[in-house]
């Protein structure tokens, strides 16, 4: 089974201070496949997916990228595994001191060498896969709407056409028809480079889009997942309520009345 | 018992802060050595550091000497020990005033902008978009940062001590009415290698600690807007106070019989 899954995650455990965060977490993402991971707010979705990429450090638990443990590598063999990874971020985090199309060859020019002339020509390439003219090329960040934003980081994260693609909540703060257009080029980039993708969200019309599979955390644990096309009879009463949107169920807000 | 607990937590908490930025500077100088380099960003910082401080170091340090002079006067002249002026002039300037005056000036400046750019990056997550991109963030942030302090604060330095002196000069000629010629060949005559020399090793450490200081201030920072500009103000404050802390210990290491 595991030369199937491109991501293992095996009991995997996070805490700050007396908060935990992740709680004994299992993982499965097969390769090829598109998972989306469920979950209210504060329920640790962008935690695992920092944990996976390694920019957190969790305390227990075994990840494996390919059959490869990754946690306890040295830096260079992080490296090397960081190669595989592309990560379109919650607000883009473009690099706002660089132009639009050394954004998009960053990884290509600082992380592989490659000729900034090279560089440039990929980079505009991969800006018009995700629907920007040459000319948006030559703009800051700070000149580019928020949808824009999330196409160049979007154009950015396949840039270096990575195996696995993380999509941190691709479509929050966007507007109804921009946040369907980005998971429309979210489906098409990840079917166009035949990548694995996780992604983490609350939107469920962006799971119905980009998923094959889903799943869904609470309290630090992964507690359903199937294919997508089942999440709307799954039979788990936190996932229809999550799914359904209801205020009432078993997962309880803290609401204090006024 | 009540007033030990805070004070031990003070303690602790002080001890816990210093072996951070241990770690922090021995990982910075560790990476800032190894490939790869990134020679365009060095280069960015070292124009950023050198070439845009000239103007407030230039016109700190033309009314420090001015003011030495003039005050060096005001107090030498109730000994009639007027000559000594071009003397002290060169002496404070080079080893002391030149030195820690541009630290503090370019610690206000460049040590509160690498804090507040940092902090930025580090709210807004581009500093993990670049470890996402294969790039090290102390190989491309620190390292360039941590660079051009180290080379760029000597420069200044240098520049300073030619500007205090000169505004030493334009005092004593204009108001005070020395003779030029004599003025310029006291100042020659009397100033040592190692003043100047003493006076670049102290801009070298200064540098290096305002880097270090508005790297981990803006590399650690959380919480947003308020996290930023409390990395901010820790990094001018930090390395103002280390800045004259260090000063000392450079000044009894070259000199101290």
């Amino acid at each position: 089974m595991s030369g199937d899954l491109k991501i293992k995650v095996r009991g995997l455990c996070k805490s700050f201070g007396r908060k935990v965060v992740l709680n004994d977490l299992d993982l499965d993402v097969p390769k090829g496949q598109s998972l989306v991971v469920i979950g209210g707010s504060g329920s640790g979705k962008s935690v695992l997916i920092k944990c996976i990429i390694g920019l957190m450090k969790p305390e227990k638990g075994s990840i494996e990228i390919d059959g490869q443990e990754v946690l306890g590598m040295s830096a260079a063999e992080r490296e090397e595994v960081m190669r595989k990874f592309g990560m379109l971020f919650q607000g883009g985090a473009l690099f706002d001191s660089l132009p639009v199309w050394e954004n998009v060859a960053f990884g290509l020019i600082a992380g592989r060498g490659a000729k900034r002339r090279e560089a440039k020509e990929i980079a505009l390439r991969k800006l018009g896969a995700v629907g920007l003219s040459p000319e948006v090329g030559e703009l800051y960040p700070a000149e580019l709407s928020g949808g824009m934003q999330k196409r160049v980081s979007l154009a950015r994260a396949i840039a270096a056409e990575p195996e696995i693609i993380f999509f941190d909540e691709p479509t929050t703060g966007l507007d109804p028809i921009m946040s369907q257009v980005i998971n429309e080029l979210i489906k098409k980039c990840v079917d166009d480079l035949g990548a694995t993708a996780l992604s983490i969200t609350h939107d469920m019309h962006s799971l119905r889009v980009i998923a094959d599979r889903a799943a869904m955390i609470y309290d630090g644990r992964i507690i359903w997942n199937g294919d997508a096309g089942e999440i709307d009879h799954s039979g788990n009463p936190y996932v229809e309520q999550f799914v359904q949107g209801r205020s009432e169920g078993p997962i309880k807000m803290p609401v204090r009345h006024l | 018992m009540p007033l030990l607990q805070p004070l031990g937590r003070t303690f602790l908490g002080g001890l816990e802060a210093i072996g951070r930025v241990a770690l922090f500077t021995l990982r910075a100088v560790l990476m800032a050595v190894q490939p790869p380099y990134y020679p365009r960003l060095i280069l960015k910082q070292m124009i950023e550091i050198g070439y845009y401080s000239l103007p407030v170091v230039g016109m700190t340090a033309i009314f420090t000497g001015m003011v030495l002079a003039l005050q060096t006067y005001t107090g030498f002249s109730r000994f009639n020990a007027e000559t000594a002026i071009p003397n002290v002039v060169v002496i404070s300037i080079t080893r002391e005033l030149g030195p820690v005056l541009a630290g503090l000036m370019v610690a206000g400046r460049i040590g509160a902008a690498m804090a507040a750019e940092l902090g930025t990056m580090r709210v807004t997550e581009q500093i993990d978009a670049l470890t996402t991109l294969s790039t090290n963030p102390f190989k491309y942030l620190i390292a360039p940062r941590l660079i051009a302090g180290l080379t760029m604060l000597p420069v200044l330095v240098a520049v300073a001590d030619v500007i205090g002196i000169f505004g030493g000069y334009l005092v004593s000629i204009y108001k005070l009415g020395f003779n030029p010629g004599t003025y310029l060949a006291n100042t020659v005559e009397f100033v040592e290698f190692l003043d100047i020399f003493s006076g670049l090793v102290k801009a070298g450490v200064f540098g290096f600690i305002i880097s270090l200081m508005g790297c981990y201030h803006g590399f650690s920072s959380r919480g947003g807007a308020q996290g930023v500009g409390k990395a901010t103000t820790n990094a001018v404050v930090t390395a103002s106070i280390l800045i004259l802390i260090s000063n000392y210990i450079v000044t009894e290491l070259f000199f101290s019989r």
